[in-house]
C-alpha cells in the first residue's frame, strides 16, 4: 500500500494534454495493412466461393478447399465424396456446411479480434491512440458476448481440418487411376499442414489441452501437451496469416488447373 | 555530447503546458537521466517520480513521445539526433503535478481483489508445490506495477466512466495468478473475474502486452486463459450440461465461498475475545497536506522529517497484534 500525495476528493482531472496522440511512429501502417489485406482475402474468397465452377481438377481429384466438403446438388458426383443433399441455388455455397463454421472460427478467433477491433472498429487503431467511439462496453454484452463461443468453432474446425486432410489424401491420384503425385498435392498438403497448425495453436484449443488444470504435476501428459501447444500459440497471428495466404494460393492453383491456364508438374503418375 | 530538444509537460490538475527545453544527452542515457539533468539546470521544482533507474521498482512510468515508458528504460540511442522528444504524465490517471500521477485507482482495484485464500487443511509451513505448478503464477510475479498497462488500456484510457467497473490488465494478471495457484481454495475467482472485475470489457487488442516493460504475456497467459475459464463456467453448454448431470454444482457448494482460515485450536487468552477474522481493518491514513491539496515538499514545512510514512502517519511500531486479522496457530 502506498501513500497518495493527496486526499482523495473527488474525481480529479487528468493532465490537460490537447493532442489526442503524441505517437510519432508509423502507428497507423499496422491497421491499414490489416485493413488491405483482409478485405482483399474477403473479397477474393467471396467471389470463389459463389462462383461455383473451376473448383475440381478430375484427372488429378484436386478439391479446392473453398468447396470441402462438396455436399450441393451442383456439385460434380465425383467431387463429392460425403454425398449431395443441399439444394443447387447460386446463393448457396457448394460448401454451405463447412464455411459458416471456419468463418465463425476465424471471426471469434482471439488474433482477429485484435486484428479486426484495430483496424476496422478502431477500437483502439493502436496503443495509446484514442479510440474511435464515444461509449465503449467490450464484449460484456449482445452481439459481442458470442464471441466466447469460439471454442465451439473450434471444435467445429477441427472436423473440417479433418475433411481437407482426407481430400488431401484422395488427391494423390493420377489420370489413369492409382498413385500419383504432383505439384498440386504438395500445394494442398501445405495447406493441410498449416490449417492444422493454425487449428492447434487456437487460444482455446491450448485451454483445454491443459490451460484449464491447476496442477499440472498430476496431468503430465496434457502437461507436455500444453507446452507444445503453447509454442505454437505463440505464433498464432503468423499462422492465422499464413493459412489465408495458403487457401488463397491453393484456390487459386486449383483453379488455373481446372480453368487450363496451366497444367499441373507431375512428378508420379 | 549533444543539445536534444525536449517538450515536457508541466502543471496540475488546474491545467499545463508543454515547455521546450534544450537538454544536453551523453553516450548511455535514458529519458529519466535527461530528466535529472533538467532538474539540475533548468526546472529545480519539475516533479518527477523515480526510484531504482533499473526498471525494477516501476516509478518512473510517464509517456515518451505518446507511448506508455518507463523513464529509465528509454535509451536516447532509440531517438534520432533531431528529433524533439515529448515527455507526459500518464494519461489515464488524474494528475498531481508535472509527471506524477495519483494511481491510486489501482490500489483501490487490488483492495478489492479477494487475497489468496490457504487450504483449510493445511497450516503454514505445510504447503508444498511442484516446479511446474507454481511456473504459470510466477511469470505474473515478475509485475512491478509500474501500471503502464492500466495506463494504455483503452477500456479505461479513453472511457473513464468505465473505471467502477474494469480492474485493468495488472489485476486481471492477478486474477490469473491466484485462479492457477495450486493451493489456493477458492472456487469463484472466474465469477470474481467476470462480474467484479469487469473480464468481459477487454476486446484483447494487447496493448497491456505491448508496453509490459517486464514482458509478461498479460493477454496470451492471463486474460484469454481467465476468459477461457470463464466460457468453462458460463458459457459452455456442455460443461453446464455436465455439471447438472454430474450435481457437481452441489460438490462446489460445501466449499465455503468466503476466505479459508486455517484450521486449529482458537485459544482464549485471559478471557479475551479470540480473533475476529472478519473485521475490516482500518484504511492506511492519507499523508498529510497543505491548503493547496500538495504534500509539503519542503521539509521545512513539513512537520516531520523524510516522507510520509505509507502506512499512515498515525500508526506507530511494533503494531499491537490484537488489531490485525491474524493469529499464529501453534500459539
Amino acid at each position: 500500500m502506498t501513500t497518495t500525495a493527496t486526499r482523495p476528493a473527488g474525481a480529479k482531472p487528468r493532465a490537460a494534454i490537447e493532442a489526442k496522440t503524441l505517437r510519432t511512429d508509423r502507428w497507423w501502417l499496422a491497421p491499414v495493412l490489416t485493413v488491405i489485406g483482409l478485405t482483399a482475402w474477403v473479397a477474393y474468397a467471396t467471389f470463389r466461393v459463389f462462383m461455383q465452377k473451376l473448383y475440381w481438377v478430375d484427372a488429378y481429384h484436386y478439391l479446392t478447399p473453398f468447396y470441402s466438403p462438396c455436399v450441393s446438388k451442383g456439385c460434380y458426383p465425383a467431387a463429392a465424396e460425403f454425398g449431395r443433399f443441399i439444394p443447387d441455388n447460386p446463393l448457396i455455397p457448394f460448401a454451405a456446411l463447412s464455411l459458416p463454421f471456419l468463418l465463425l472460427f476465424r471471426l471469434t478467433c482471439y488474433y482477429y479480434r485484435k486484428a479486426y477491433y484495430r483496424s476496422f472498429w478502431l477500437s483502439p487503431p493502436a496503443c495509446a491512440v484514442p479510440d474511435g467511439h464515444a461509449t465503449y462496453s467490450g464484449e460484456t454484452r449482445f452481439p459481442l458476448i458470442f464471441q466466447n463461443a469460439h471454442r465451439y468453432a473450434f471444435y467445429a474446425a477441427g472436423l473440417i481440418s479433418l475433411i481437407n486432410t482426407w481430400d488431401a489424401v484422395l488427391a494423390m491420384h493420377s489420370p489413369g487411376g492409382g498413385f500419383g503425385f504432383g505439384l498440386g498435392n504438395v500445394i494442398l498438403w501445405i495447406n493441410v499442414i498449416m490449417l492444422w497448425a493454425y487449428t492447434a495453436s487456437c487460444h482455446s484449443c491450448r485451454h483445454i489441452i491443459g490451460g484449464r488444470l491447476k496442477h499440472f504435476s498430476k496431468h503430465p501428459v496434457r502437461y507436455k501437451l500444453w507446452t507444445w501447444v503453447s509454442k505454437l500459440n505463440a505464433r498464432h497471428m503468423g499462422l492465422a496469416w499464413i493459412t489465408l495466404a495458403t487457401l488463397a494460393l491453393t484456390d487459386f492453383y486449383i483453379m488455373g488447373l481446372a480453368a487450363n491456364w496451366w497444367p499441373d508438374l507431375r512428378f508420379i503418375g | 555530447m549533444t543539445l536534444r530538444q525536449f517538450k515536457v509537460w508541466r502543471g496540475d490538475a488546474a491545467g499545463g503546458e508543454l515547455n521546450d527545453y534544450k537538454v544536453e544527452v551523453n553516450e548511455g542515457e535514458v529519458v529519466l537521466d535527461v530528466i535529472h539533468r533538467l532538474q539540475a539546470t533548468q526546472e529545480p521544482d519539475l516533479a518527477c517520480r523515480w526510484n531504482c533507474k533499473a526498471g525494477k521498482c516501476g516509478s518512473c512510468s510517464m509517456e515518451i513521445n505518446g507511448m506508455p515508458r518507463l523513464g529509465c528504460m528509454t535509451r536516447m540511442s532509440t531517438f534520432e539526433e533531431d528529433e524533439t522528444i515529448t515527455i507526459t504524465p500518464l494519461r489515464t490517471f488524474p494528475v498531481i503535478r508535472d509527471l506524477v500521477t495519483d494511481v491510486s485507482f489501482n490500489y483501490t482495484k487490488a483492495q478489492e481483489m479477494p487475497a489468496f485464500a490457504p487450504p483449510a487443511d493445511l497450516a503454514p509451513g505445510e504447503y508444498r508445490m511442484q516446479q511446474i505448478d507454481v511456473e504459470r503464477s510466477q511469470e505474473f510475479r515478475k509485475c512491478i506495477e509500474c501500471f503502464l498497462c492500466q495506463n494504455t488500456c483503452h477500456v479505461v484510457r479513453d472511457h473513464d466512466e468505465n473505471k467502477p467497473a474494469f480492474s485493468g490488465p495488472r489485476l486481471f494478471i492477478r486474477a490469473a495468478e491466484l485462479d492457477m495457484h495450486p493451493l489456493d481454495a477458492r472456487h469463484d475467482r472466474k465469477e470474481i473475474a467476470q462480474q467484479s472485475q469487469g473480464l468481459g470489457y477487454c476486446n484483447i487488442t494487447k496493448c497491456c502486452t505491448e508496453v509490459c516493460p517486464e514482458h509478461i504475456k498479460i493477454t496470451d497467459n492471463a486474460i484469454i486463459p481467465m476468459k477461457e475459464r470463464v466460457v468453462d463456467r458460463r458459457y459452455d453448454p456442455l460443461v453446464v450440461f455436465g455439471r447438472k448431470i454430474l450435481r457437481r454444482d452441489q460438490l462446489a457448494a460445501t466449499v465455503p465461498a468466503g476466505p479459508t482460515v486455517h484450521a486449529g485450536p482458537v485459544t482464549v487468552a485471559d478471557g479475551q475475545a479470540p480473533v475476529d477474522f472478519g473485521r475490516e481493518t482500518r484504511p492506511p491514513q492519507p499523508a498529510e497536506v497543505n491548503a493547496a491539496g500538495h504534500v509539503n515538499l519542503n521539509e521545512m514545512l513539513s512537520d516531520r522529517a523524510a516522507a510520509a510514512s505509507p502506512f499512515g502517519d498515525d500508526i506507530t511500531f511494533p503494531i499491537n497484534p490484537n488489531t490485525l486479522n491474524y493469529y499464529h496457530p501453534e500459539r
